[in-house]
């Protein structure tokens, strides 16, 4: 075997003072990087899953609710009633269905109601419309009666003058709330709890298990080194990803940036606030698992109840009054909310110093538990 | 020998884990540039006294200077002058040799050359390769890269040779050897006794915590035969290993 061992320089090792802690902070940042992108599971949680639930609510939430209404066969079509449903936009009106497979997607809820227009025979009224509302389907066809009632109240008083009161409503052009709107800020959390948590009890669990942390020791890098080198490169991960989302939410799903960049940078900042309370959860799984397969039941102790109770999917209002106080003590919901009211409403970091401040509590008191649960061999 | 500078001394030194007294009073010196094996069945406790050495362990009593620094109140200024591997330590997932390299650079705050220190252990060709897609023999060669990167004075080497077949493990006696002869000591740990015979300078018998024996292999073997002890059977001019290496051929097989 050729070696060149001989040619060792004596002087390329710096004395005991020359040693750069910054250095090895930056080596191990860079390591750990590296190690992330190429992990697969880093990529499927902080990436793939919340990108593939902007898709999917970025295609369903683009145009609000539609009711779909089919039309009985054999149903006169040239009265003022469907034409006036045909011109509301609410409304997809299915006309050619057959009474058997209209029957069958009632039940289902796939037909929101079944609708028919027959002519009145003795005079006035000049038609009835009978209208078959599905239990499968019922907060649709409430709104499908209001529409009726509506395109009624309509039709029953042209050339009438109103006895009472006509009611003259205008509509002011507001923002569009979009779905993607709820649902990116939502999906942006997801991500950021599961690179925290899930990336970090892993990586130190395995660091720890494989005796890599054990090397490092053999070497004169800090044990604050180890950590900060850890998370710069975690956060700095989540942060990417954390950017890529908002991006492609912004420009191929409409996703309101209110202020453009300075939202984007205030997001960031929530983000990395956020990365770093989840990360807390992650060390102390770290700690607490005793084989690489106890880490993730741990972990989904932790973020399943925050993923579908912190408002991810649907506005914690939406949930029971008892369930809602448990909703308001998880990290996730503030981060959610912060992050809404920043991209949407176009707050500033001042005016969501209440969530920021209770993720900070969090902060603080999963690190204290971290500390004493944490393992370093 | 004994006029030759001493690079560790170890007195007296003691290891308790709860009641299990692990190493009970050991005292020995390791000379510059020399090979020091420290023998002994499992659970001798070599091993707790080598990493009581590199600092990774705390002693209960005793003392120990490396390269006249005290490991209780230098042990950041050793960490700097020693290399060390482990019995079966792992590295940082997902990364390949260079870039592991890369980063113990960073830990030892040294700037190297990955592919001159792949080059030392002849892994040229594996720098793009994980750790964990390495052979046994490859693997070992890695972690002795690894020790080498802050050009240590003294490299600690626990059980480099344990799993490996006849010709990787002759391979890294080769590499061992080098290492020692540019001028660097070395104290490994193993279980086998011809390599402790071939390799090493001097060696020290560890037996329940306790130095039993120390001196050179040749030395304690002329001594084993003063004291009128005779091998049952005739010994040939060779033995088994000869022999396969003889049929198989020394070239390493990866």
């Amino acid at each position: 075997m050729k070696t060149n061992i001989e040619d060792k320089k004596p002087n390329s090792h710096s004395g005991a003072g020359g040693y750069n802690h910054t250095k090895a902070t930056l080596a191990l940042a860079k390591a750990s990087f590296r190690s992330i992108t190429r992990s697969p599971s880093a990529v499927i949680f902080t990436l793939a899953f919340p990108l593939i639930f902007i898709v999917v609510f970025g295609f369903i939430g683009g145009g609000g609710i539609k009711l779909d209404v089919a039309v009985a066969p054999g149903s006169d079509l040239n009265n003022p009633v469907i034409v006036a449903l045909e011109k509301t936009s609410v409304i997809r009106l299915t006309k050619n269905d057959t009474q058997e497979n209209i029957d069958k997607n009632l039940e289902k809820g796939a037909y929101d109601a079944l609708i028919s227009v027959e002519k009145n025979p003795n005079g006035l009224p000049a038609y009835f419309t009978n209208v078959k509302y599905t239990s499968a389907s019922l907060t649709n066809g409430n709104v499908l009666r209001s529409v009726l009632n509506d395109i009624a109240q309509q039709l029953n008083t042209v050339n009438q003058k109103p006895a009472v009161t006509e009611i003259r409503a205008t509509t002011i052009t507001g923002r569009l709330h979009r779905t993607i709107d709820f649902i990116l800020p939502g999906q942006l959390g997801f991500s950021l709890l599961s690179t925290g948590v899930f990336g970090t009890a892993f990586i130190f669990f395995a660091l720890r298990q494989n005796l890599v942390i054990k090397r490092f020791f053999a070497t004169p890098v800090r044990r604050s080194s180890i950590v900060l080198g850890e998370a710069i490169a975690r956060i700095g991960f989540a942060l990417l990803g954390a950017l890529f989302i908002i991006l492609i939410g912004h420009f191929c799903f409409q996703f309101t940036l209110i202020n453009g960049a300075l939202t984007v940078f205030n997001m960031l900042v929530l983000a990395t606030i956020g990365v770093i309370v989840f990360m807390g959860f992650g060390f102390v799984v770290s700690g607490l698992a005793k084989s690489e397969s106890t880490i993730p039941p741990i972990s989904n102790i932790i973020t399943l109840p925050q993923f579908l109770l912190s408002g991810t999917f649907f506005s914690i209002n939406a949930f029971p009054a008892w369930l809602q106080p448990i909703s308001r003590a998880l990290p996730l919901t503030y981060l959610n909310d912060a992050m809404r009211k920043v991209a949407f409403e176009g707050a500033n970091l001042w005016d969501v110093r209440q969530q920021i401040l209770i993720m900070l509590l969090w902060g603080i008191g999963i690190y204290a538990v971290a500390v004493k649960t944490f393992k370093w061999e | 020998m004994t006029d030759r500078k001493a690079i560790i001394s170890v007195s007296n030194l003691v290891k308790h884990y709860d009641d299990f007294k692990a190493v009970q009073g050991l005292s020995f010196d390791v000379y510059e540039n020399e090979i020091f094996g420290l023998l002994g069945p499992n659970g001798a406790g070599k091993t707790t006294t080598l990493e009581i050495i590199e600092t990774l362990r705390s002693k209960t009593s005793g003392e120990v200077t490396v390269d006249g620094l005290n490991i209780d109140t230098n042990a950041s200024a050793i960490k700097q002058i020693i290399g060390v591997q482990l019995q079966a330590a792992g590295y940082y997932p997902n990364l390949n040799l260079v870039e592991l390299l890369e980063l113990f650079a960073g830990l030892y705050g040294v700037d190297i050359s990955p592919m001159e220190m792949l080059a030392k252990v002849n892994l040229q060709d594996k720098a793009k390769a994980k750790y964990k897609e390495l052979s046994g023999g490859q693997k070992q060669r890695f972690s002795i890269a690894t020790t080498l990167i802050n050009s240590p004075k003294i490299i600690f080497l626990d059980e480099p040779t344990t799993g490996l077949d006849p010709q990787a493990r002759r391979n890294l006696w080769d590499l061992i050897s080098e290492i020692r002869n540019s001028g660097t000591t070395v104290v490994l740990t193993t279980h086998y006794m011809d390599e402790a015979e071939q390799l090493c300078d001097r060696v020290a018998f560890v037996e329940a915590g306790k130095i039993i024996a120390l001196d050179t292999p040749d030395q304690l073997i002329d001594n084993l035969i003063a004291s009128g002890f005779e091998r049952k059977k005739e010994v040939k001019a060779a033995n088994l290993e000869d022999v396969f290496i003889n049929l198989t051929g020394k070239e390493w097989r990866e």
